[in-house]
């Protein structure tokens, strides 16, 4: 079974304006969200007290809210977490209390107010100190990610292929990262570990492309530096396809199957997966033909590697 | 001949394949109950007691299935939890006070994979249920006592040698110490000069004459080090009160210290028990003390007199009077006697301490002294139905020496048994009391039932997602998706044998990492057959097709599994708890999806068309 017919030549580059209309449009959005609306986030990086539990019954939110706001949390987040019966509290750092016994009253009011049994699932407390230093550290992890990729591949391609590459991850971050402002998901620390595997992912595709488009520098010695991406996006575009599809498949049991808890993480990589694919194709190839990468660029590497690929 | 593969490794594949699955083979076995016993103090866990815990169980009628020391407890496992009620039982109260004993779960790996020490994977807080703590030392705290212990030594020095100083004063910046006129100031910088802990310089406004005395870099350095590595022997000792099998406290960074208890579901009291407070007082032994078992059966004591429980059980009868508690113990480390060479204990006092104690003991030469720990603590206890906290006390006497001579600063507890006692003492008496205060900055607990759903849910999707892609993969590429398929299949046999031999924890993001490396594995297959494919499009025969295929496809598989592995990398160095558990299954999935998705596919593809004449392919 094939789902690209056999010798397909869709005219990608032909089309690559439009998509750097497109991308552009949607980096821009993203950015005003960004900067407007801002990201969701999770106790993880503001600091503050969560509390999930779980009551025997069915339970009506105004209710909690009610008996929170008698003992002084009136500004606490109440939301139903999964089943109408799940039931998440947030309560962000206050001042001059100690943090880590807010949670304790928090948990004992729930218990008070309710009629039937409250069990604990989950509490978490993140002092304001940690989360200050979560995000410095998310921030710097991720630059570290794309500045170790910028060397790696400049170290086995070229410069060009080098910063088309990080182009084209900073674009899939940018925009994955729109999404979660604009729909306001919760960016948590799963999420942030998820846009960094969109990093590798991506990548993944990247390199994949690039690499055909070195090959066949080499075996064609005619057609434009546009011909070759071309037949380099359509040869490898089958490989593409089906690994982004099978990739989808598990994050999609993840995210249908694998719990509140798992459900940002999923839905990042999925934005990251459909983002990633189609930044592989269209926007880190663009950006190194913009660069003017051409056949003379690569050809001292080839003959390196043309010693160790015709090895028997 | 072509694509025919040579023994060696044939016989590879199979090894790494026969290795795995003995490896991953311990996590199909479930838990059993169990009992944990784990020493209280300075209790040791030694074979007496293993033979005690032996009898006690044999007497209740119990046959338990197996008993392992870890980390210093010992787990006793049962076939059902009515023997491990019976037996926990009949265990707390043959050895309470020496040690704790609490109803657990353990793995129930048979034997002889115990033997080649195969585990089942280390589940996280978050899929078996726990507490994780994250506690902050006040290391300013720990600083300004190191301070106030030298105000006390400058001023006893200056004292002994006659300087006259007009008061010493402790700001942020350093302790000042003022004097009258420049000739006293000089006197007094050559007396202190000895200390080598502190730099000192001087100042003067005209007025007065300071002498400023900082402590120095390397000595905040050690005092830091000290207060962590105190504060955290404190909350070991601390932590074994709780029963909890696989406790983890270690330090993170300079100034913080990671608690995590799985199995414990109530914070509040984990939190009771980690904040108690615990100091030692010296009393003197009564003279009557000969006669103590007429005390204690008629229940009266002389007066001024108190009678307490020796560790090892005897009852001793103490004066009233309490010489010295240990808030004046600055340090104690254990070594031995230079005179006699039998293990002891050296103890140093602050300044007040050392003056009292030396006034003490000048008159009480051969007298017995007695060494009193106290712990004291919160415990939120059901009374009536209703949640009470109560206070706890536990006094009781560790040590009983005789005075030699009259001591001061320093002194030594010698006539200690073993070198083993004399260094739980010196812990005790350093741990008793936390170096310098803690908060506790970050607590994430997972109760027991959502723990259960992290892993239901979590089994579910691999295993779901796993089976979509197979059906995928058999559908798109006939008999070589199939095999794609079994190298798949044992390279997510490979990675859980990894994480059980590694012991790495398995967290929920981890799970999703397995996950998604399971859609990645297939990856590599992926480009390979994409690249038969094509050679088989331009016309080569069916073997050279195999063949180009893998070794064109190579390279390229290197270059994007290795791009991926440095965001893993970089995830895992950045990371924390959960994060690193993806990362870890993650980088652990790219490596061993490299192994199954070339060598393997390549050895069994081999196997069916290496060097037979065939017309077409199966892909």
């Amino acid at each position: 079974m094939q789902i690209i017919p056999k010798g397909s030549h869709i005219d990608f580059m032909a089309k690559r304006k439009i998509a750097l209309v497109f991308s552009i449009v949607l980096i821009v959005f993203s950015i005003l969200s960004l900067s407007i609306r801002g990201l969701n986030f999770g106790i993880d990086f503001t600091g503050g007290t969560l509390v999930e539990v779980g009551y025997a019954q069915p339970v009506e939110l105004a209710s909690i809210r009610e008996t929170l706001g008698k003992v002084g949390f009136k500004e606490a987040v109440v939301q139903h977490f999964g089943t109408s019966r799940d039931v998440l509290v947030r309560v962000a750092p206050r001042e001059g209390v100690a943090q880590d016994t807010i949670i304790d009253n928090v948990l004992e009011a729930l218990r008070a107010g309710s009629t039937v049994e409250v069990e604990l699932r989950r509490r978490e407390f993140v002092g304001p100190q940690i989360g200050e230093e979560l995000t410095e550290q998310g921030g710097l992890a991720l630059l570290y990610a794309l500045i170790g990729i910028l060397f790696y591949v400049w170290l086995r391609f070229e410069y060009r292929f080098s910063i088309g590459s990080v182009i084209a991850l900073a674009h899939d971050v940018i925009i994955a990262l729109g999404v979660f402002s604009f729909w306001q998901f919760e960016f948590n620390l799963p999420v942030l570990a998820a846009l960094l595997a969109i990093i590798g992912y991506s990548l993944n595709d990247t390199i994949v492309v690039f690499d055909r488009i070195r090959e066949n520098f080499r075996k064609m010695r005619k057609g434009t530096t546009v011909d070759v991406m071309n037949t380099s996006i359509n040869q490898t575009l089958a490989r593409t396809l089906v690994t982004s599809f099978t990739t989808l498949l598990v994050l999609t049991a993840l995210l249908v199957l694998g719990g509140e808890v798992i459900f940002g993480f999923a839905l990042a990589l999925i934005i990251g997966v459909v983002i990633g694919t189609y930044s592989s194709i269209y926007v880190a190839s663009t950006s190194a033909l913009y660069l003017g990468v051409s056949r003379a660029d690569l050809m001292p590497v080839d003959k390196e590697k043309e010693k160790i690929d015709d090895r028997p | 001949m072509m694509n025919q593969y040579p023994l060696w490794k044939y016989l590879l594949i199979l090894a790494v394949l026969g290795i795995g699955l003995l490896y991953a083979v311990p996590n199909l076995y479930g838990k059993d109950p169990a009992v944990l016993v784990s020493p209280i103090r300075a209790a040791e866990l030694d074979n007496n007691v293993r033979i005690e815990i032996e009898d006690t169980i044999k007497k209740t009628g119990v046959i338990h299935l197996g008993m392992e020391r870890i980390n210093g407890k010992m787990m006793v496992r049962f076939s059902n939890s009515e023997d491990q009620l019976k037996a926990s039982t009949a265990l707390e109260a043959a050895l309470t006070g020496r040690f704790v004993v609490a109803q657990s779960l353990a793995a129930a790996t048979p034997n002889w994979l115990r033997v080649l020490n195969a585990k089942p994977m280390y589940l996280g807080l978050d899929l078996q249920g726990g507490i994780h703590f994250l506690m902050e030392v006040d290391m300013d705290a720990a600083l300004v006592k190191e301070e106030e212990r030298y105000i006390g030594d400058i001023k006893g020095q200056l004292r002994e040698e006659k300087v006259r100083h007009i008061g010493v004063t402790r700001n942020q910046d350093a302790i000042r110490i003022r004097f009258r006129d420049a000739a006293t100031r000089d006197r007094a910088l050559d007396v202190l000069s000895s200390n080598q802990d502190i730099t000192l310089s001087d100042e003067d406004n005209g007025k007065d004459y300071f002498v400023l005395a900082r402590l120095t870099e390397a000595h905040i350095i050690e005092v830091k080090k000290f207060a962590l590595q105190q504060n955290i022997t404190t909350l070991r000792n601390r932590v074994n009160e709780l029963g909890v099998a696989e406790p983890i406290i270690q330090k993170q960074g300079d100034s913080r210290i990671i608690v995590q208890l799985p199995g414990v579901q109530d914070p509040a009291q984990a939190k009771e028990l980690l904040g108690a407070t615990a100091t030692l007082e010296l009393r003197l032994v009564d003279d009557r003390n000969l006669n103590v078992q007429q005390y204690v059966s008629s229940g009266r004591v002389p007066a001024g007199t108190r009678l307490y429980k020796h560790r090892d059980g005897r009852p001793v009868l103490l004066s009233r009077r309490v010489i010295l508690t240990g808030d004046y113990i600055t340090h104690a480390s254990s070594g031995f006697d230079q005179n006699s060479s039998t293990p002891a204990v050296f103890i140093n006092l602050d300044d007040k301490g050392a003056r009292r104690f030396s006034d003490f003991t000048k008159d009480h030469i051969k007298d017995q002294m007695a060494v009193v720990y106290i712990e004291s603590k919160n415990e939120t206890r059901i009374i009536d139905g209703k949640k009470t906290r109560v206070k706890r006390r536990i006094e009781e006497v560790i040590n009983v020496a005789t005075i030699q001579e009259r001591l001061s600063k320093r002194f030594q507890i010698s006539g200690l048994d073993s070198p083993a006692e004399a260094h739980n003492l010196a812990i005790l008496l350093r741990a008793g009391a936390l170096a310098a205060p803690m908060e506790i900055i970050e607590e994430r607990t997972v109760g027991p039932s959502l723990g259960k759903d992290n892993i239901d849910q979590g089994f579910k999707s691999v295993m779901i997602g796993f089976v979509l892609v197979l059906i995928f993969m058999a559908i798109y590429y006939k008999l070589f998706g199939l095999v794609a398929n079994l190298a798949l299949t044992f390279n997510l046999v490979i990675i859980v044998a990894l994480l059980s031999l590694l012991q790495a924890t398995l967290t929920l993001p981890g799970i999703a990492g397995i996950v998604l490396t399971v859609g990645m594995a297939v990856d590599a297959n992926v480009l390979i057959f994409e690249r038969i494919r094509e050679e088989l499009g331009v016309g080569n025969s069916v073997q050279a097709s195999i063949h180009a295929g893998y070794e064109k496809a190579l390279s390229t598989i290197a270059d994007a599994n290795v791009t991926t592995l440095i965001a893993a990398i970089v995830l895992f160095s950045f990371g924390s708890g959960p994060v690193k558990g993806f990362a870890v299954t993650l980088s652990l999935g790219i490596m061993t999806s490299m192994f199954t998705a070339i060598m393997g596919t390549r050895g069994v593809i081999n196997l069916i068309y290496g060097g037979k004449r065939v017309k077409s392919l199966s892909i």
